[in-house]
């Protein structure tokens, strides 16, 4: 029960934090003193607190499509473990039904930038769902792999069987690793596939598809991204993390270190590469995609 | 005695359907009575038909029955087990809705030409489908199927004043006889077999193994033409988007599974298939959705593109169906389950989302009088209902929860996954076939941006179009339809648990391995899980929904123009297209899809108006069948002077050919006949 506790209020309250951990790295990075990291959070307040103003094209999609990708993140994040902290909700098969949450977070997050009727919002929409069915199959290939390899099929079975350490196959792990991770740079999208800082420019994804919301609806998409990096980011860790078995604080401090760790990882990325052209972007997933395959077929042998 | 009586009662819902349409010919030309007693009828008969079904479904046992009087050949033998009540359901349901539907999409009143024939072969179309699946002689089932077939072709070809329809029509007549030609020579070789034209399960040993896989072919083939699997397609898109749209939905959500039915059928009756067979099924299922929802991208005709959805849920069908079969062949009981009851529910899950969605496409063809995806927009405003229940049937058939389409490939999926893990069964899985689990999301996510795409360029931003701009909610008729369609998608979708009781008892009616195991379709998903979450999803979305809602309204949330840059005079034609959408993904397909572009020429400084056009053609009919067809063409004229036009030139020709035929067999005698028959 403490537990399950824990579990959800670190999703809850704990995402944003690690989004202000890689604006720091890439302050840094560019010899910047950078916002704080808390600023996340006093965005977030400032949102919720603030009027909106809706166009007048729009209709309740446009207003559902936030709350609907929050809710389904939320649930999402329900199912991961954070390293031995257990989740709140596991059962046979719900890999199955996380991968589809994101999906249907996905779909009002997209509709919802049609409701606007601008072009730049649905070239966001655009990119989005392109990106993703590429994304899609390498996420599969990869709890593919997982799965075949803990004979599980549980994400809590699957996250915790596989650790970096003795017993378990180093190479396909890693090169799982190695997918998942551009499928979390480009689910997210961060460099080198999407830029967060441009705004109103061609090369936008997420951006643009929200470049008509504001006030509240706007700090749910805000919290929206934190979640989904948070989410995504945990089950990276999961993965990569060796196994232990140590007092209950020394691992959430692991998991917390590992996640920040991947954060400054993603700043860095950020900071020392620049954005692929939209082109590119096609044969990078494909990589992510290979990646995962060539995992699954080492474990598969 | 009491099953008679259920037999009795499906008999007479079945005989309300197919003379439905009658009483419309006797009546007025502009007489609007017809139209209501039809559809009065069509009602009566689906309830009847509704409770008969759901009797054999919750009862113990199934009815057979044979009608005293006989058929030349064969018997006329009808029987009510499971499967065929698993099918009538869906064919009940749709009967009796697409008529109500009709009374607003349809009306006598406006299409006095060919109303009356429109109703007269719906209900042909239905009843005889109600026939197809209670048939039990191979005679009996060839003369419903082709009822089926023909009714379908006049309906398709309802609008037969335009080109189109006729052409479409015509494909369409072509591919179905292509089909029945094997199901024919499929027929013939159970005879051979058998002795007799019933279905029953072959005895192990019984058949050579040689005559089994020339049946399983032959029902592939011949069954996959009205499936509509990939590549056997061809006619469907033409066909689906140039019916009046209540038959689409008919056709699309229903006819099309006679198809699969088939080749269940014939699957059941052959003990232990090879494992090829499976494989087979597997790959043609995850080939047939992933060309069917890429096509399904590049189209511009709303219908169109969503018959070319059908292609891919028949595909996500055919897997689960090919997994099932892996499974018997592997005997893992498991992949049976998982395997059947993905391809058992997404037949009525595929049956429910898509003939909402072609419901709701007919809606919005009625409202705006175009088919084209990109001379809509913004109908969320004058048609809301009609926007939201097609929303709805988006979300449902990308497979998403806490819809219905999530469950059955939730099932799919699981059995795909469970190919990995060793299982109890006595020959290994080939673990090579769990890579049809990523071929299977990509498929979600395509399908994803499709809908997305459908959903956002009809009914989201502004009117592209006057007509667009001038459109209306649709009639209570109409509307009526497609609401108890979508309460059925979420009604499976939260609670999948109603639904699993039917599904254990049509597979274990089919798998008699299965009988003692005890294993049950909620024991291996965890539907229970599914539909709490759901459930909670619906909750928090519902009350985040309306707090935000509150706060929008209690702080008078000014409307202003969409942001547009600065732009000082934003048209809605400048707004996203469905072709602009789908670019990039088009692009990225190239080599499947080719593409044709049709691009202006520009000269000069200040060039005049232009356009800019491109399609999709498909892949069998434009690029393989029509180039073959035409060369065949070539060679064949040199026998153009056989055709006189006369008939009696033609009864000639069948004189001569019945005596070759009788000379070659008296010469060769019975080696020869006992080839056919033995």
């Amino acid at each position: 029960m403490v537990q399950i506790l824990i579990h959800i209020l670190l999703l809850v309250i704990i995402p944003p934090l690690f989004l202000g951990i890689i604006n720091k790295t890439k302050a840094c990075f560019a010899g910047r003193k950078g916002m704080p990291v808390l600023q996340p959070y006093y965005d977030l307040a400032k949102l919720f607190r603030k009027k909106s103003v809706i166009s007048r094209t729009t209709g309740w999609v446009f207003q559902a499509g936030p709350v609907v990708t929050v809710s389904c993140l939320l649930f999402a994040g329900l199912m991961i473990p954070f390293y031995r902290i257990n989740p709140s909700l596991s059962f046979y098969g719900d890999l199955i039904l996380f991968a589809y949450l994101l999906g249907l977070a996905r779909f009002f997050t997209t509709a919802a930038a049609l409701e606007t009727g601008s072009s730049f919002e649905g070239m966001g929409s655009a990119r989005e769902v392109t990106f993703a069915c590429l994304a899609e199959p390498g996420m599969f290939l990869g709890f593919l792999a997982l799965a075949r390899l803990t004979g599980t099929l549980s994400l809590s079975g699957i996250l915790t069987g596989v650790s970096l350490g003795a017993g378990t196959l180093l190479a396909p792990v890693l090169l799982v690793a190695a997918g998942l991770f551009i499928i979390l740079l480009a689910e997210n999208c961060r460099i080198p596939v999407d830029d967060p800082n441009t705004h109103l420019e061609l090369t936008m994804i997420h951006e643009v598809m929200v470049l008509d919301h504001s006030g509240p609806m706007l700090g749910l998409i805000q919290y929206g991204a934190a979640l989904k990096y948070f989410i995504l980011g945990s089950v990276l860790v999961d993965i990569l993390l060796p196994d232990s078995n140590q007092f209950f604080l020394i691992e959430l401090g692991l998991f917390l270190g590992a996640m920040g760790l991947l954060s400054i990882m993603t700043g860095i990325v950020e900071s020392v590469m620049a954005r692929l052209p939209m082109r590119r972007v096609p044969n990078l997933l494909v990589a992510a995609c290979l990646l995962c395959g060539v995992g699954f077929l080492l474990i598969g042998r | 005695m009491e099953l008679n009586i259920t037999v009795s009662i499906i008999f007479i819902a079945t005989l309300l359907h197919l003379a439905s349409g009658i009483p419309g010919f006797f009546l007025g030309r502009r007489s609007p009575m017809g139209q209501y007693l039809a559809a009065l009828m069509a009602v009566i008969g689906s309830l009847m038909g509704l409770w008969g079904a759901l009797l054999i479904l919750n009862g113990p046992a199934s009815g057979y029955y044979e009608l005293p009087w006989g058929l030349p050949i064969g018997h006329f033998t009808l029987q009510l087990d499971g499967l065929t009540s698993f099918f009538l359901i869906p064919i009940f349901i749709m009967g009796a809705l697409g008529a109500i539907y009709g009374l607003g999409y349809w009306k006598q009143s406006e299409h006095p030409e060919n109303g009356r024939q429109l109703r007269f072969f719906y209900g042909i179309l239905v009843g005889s489908m109600s026939l197809v699946v209670m048939a039990r002689d191979g005679i009996f089932f060839l003369i419903a199927w082709e009822a089926m077939a023909l009714s379908a072709y006049f309906l398709i070809t309802t609008e037969d004043q335009d080109e189109k329809v006729r052409q479409a029509g015509w494909i369409y007549l072509v591919a179905t006889h292509a089909g029945s030609l094997c199901l024919f020579g499929l027929f013939a070789l159970f005879y051979r077999a058998t002795g007799h034209f019933g279905f029953q399960p072959f005895q192990p040993g019984m058949v050579s193994p040689w005559i089994l896989t020339s049946i399983f072919f032959l029902a592939l083939i011949g069954f996959g033409f009205k499936a509509g699997i990939f590549p056997l397609h061809f006619w469907l898109p033409g066909a689906h988007a140039n019916a009046p749209s209540h038959v689409s939905a008919l056709m699309s959500g229903v006819m099309i599974k006679m198809g699969v039915y088939g080749i269940l059928r014939v699957c059941w009756m052959i003990p232990s298939p090879p494992l090829s067979w499976g494989i087979i099924l597997l790959i043609l299922g995850t080939l047939s959705s992933l060309l069917g929802v890429l096509y399904a991208l590049g189209q511009h005709d709303l219908k169109r593109l969503l018959a070319y959805h059908s292609i891919e849920n028949i595909g996500i069908i055919f897997m689960g169906l090919g997994l099932s079969l892996v499974g018997r062949s592997c005997h893992h009981p498991d992949l049976i389950i998982l395997g059947m009851a993905g391809c058992l529910l997404h037949i009525w899950n595929h049956g429910l989302f898509k003939s909402l969605l072609f419901l709701g496409a007919g809606s919005v063809i009625h409202a705006t009088g175009t088919r084209q995806i990109d001379k809509m927009g913004g109908l969320s405003k004058t048609m809301p209902y009609t926007g939201g229940l097609f929303l709805l049937g988006a979300v449902a058939i990308c497979g998403l929860p806490p819809l219905n389409g999530f469950i059955s490939e939730l099932f799919i999926y699981l059995g795909l996954f469970k190919t990995l893990m060793n299982g109890s069964g006595t020959q290994a899985v080939p673990f090579s076939l769990g890579l049809a689990a990523p071929a299977l999301a990509m498929t979600g996510a395509l399908a994803v941006a499709c809908f997305v795409k459908v959903t956002g360029i009809v009914f989201s931003g502004e009117p592209r179009s006057e007509k667009a701009a001038k459109s209306h909610e649709s009639p209570k008729t109409m509307l009526i339809p497609m609401a108890l369609l979508a309460l059925g998608c979420l009604m499976i979708g939260l609670l999948p648990l109603l639904v699993t009781p039917w599904l254990d008892k049509v597979i274990v009616e089919g798998n008699s391995e299965l009988m003692g195991i005890g294993l049950k379709v909620d024991y291996l998903a965890p539907l229970g899980w599914v539909s709490g979450l759901g459930m909670g999803l619906l909750l928090m979305i519902g009350i985040l929904f309306t707090w935000l809602r509150y706060r929008l309204i209690r702080e008078k949330t000014p409307q202003r123009g969409t942001w547009d840059c600065g732009y000082a005079a934003p048209t809605n034609r400048m707004q996203y297209t469905a072709s602009s959408f789908a670019q990039m993904l088009v692009n990225q397909f190239d080599g499947i899809l080719k593409p044709k572009e049709h691009r202006p020429e520009l000269k000069g400084l200040f060039p005049t108006s232009s356009h800019f056009e491109s399609h999709i053609d498909d892949s069998i009919l434009d690029r393989v069948l029509k180039p073959v067809i035409h060369r065949i063409q070539k060679g064949v004229y040199q026998f153009r002077w056989f055709h006189q036009g006369l008939t009696q030139p033609y009864i000639l020709y069948i004189i001569v050919t019945v005596l070759i035929l009788l000379a070659l067999s008296s010469t060769l005698g019975d080696r020869f006949m006992s080839f056919i028959l033995p």
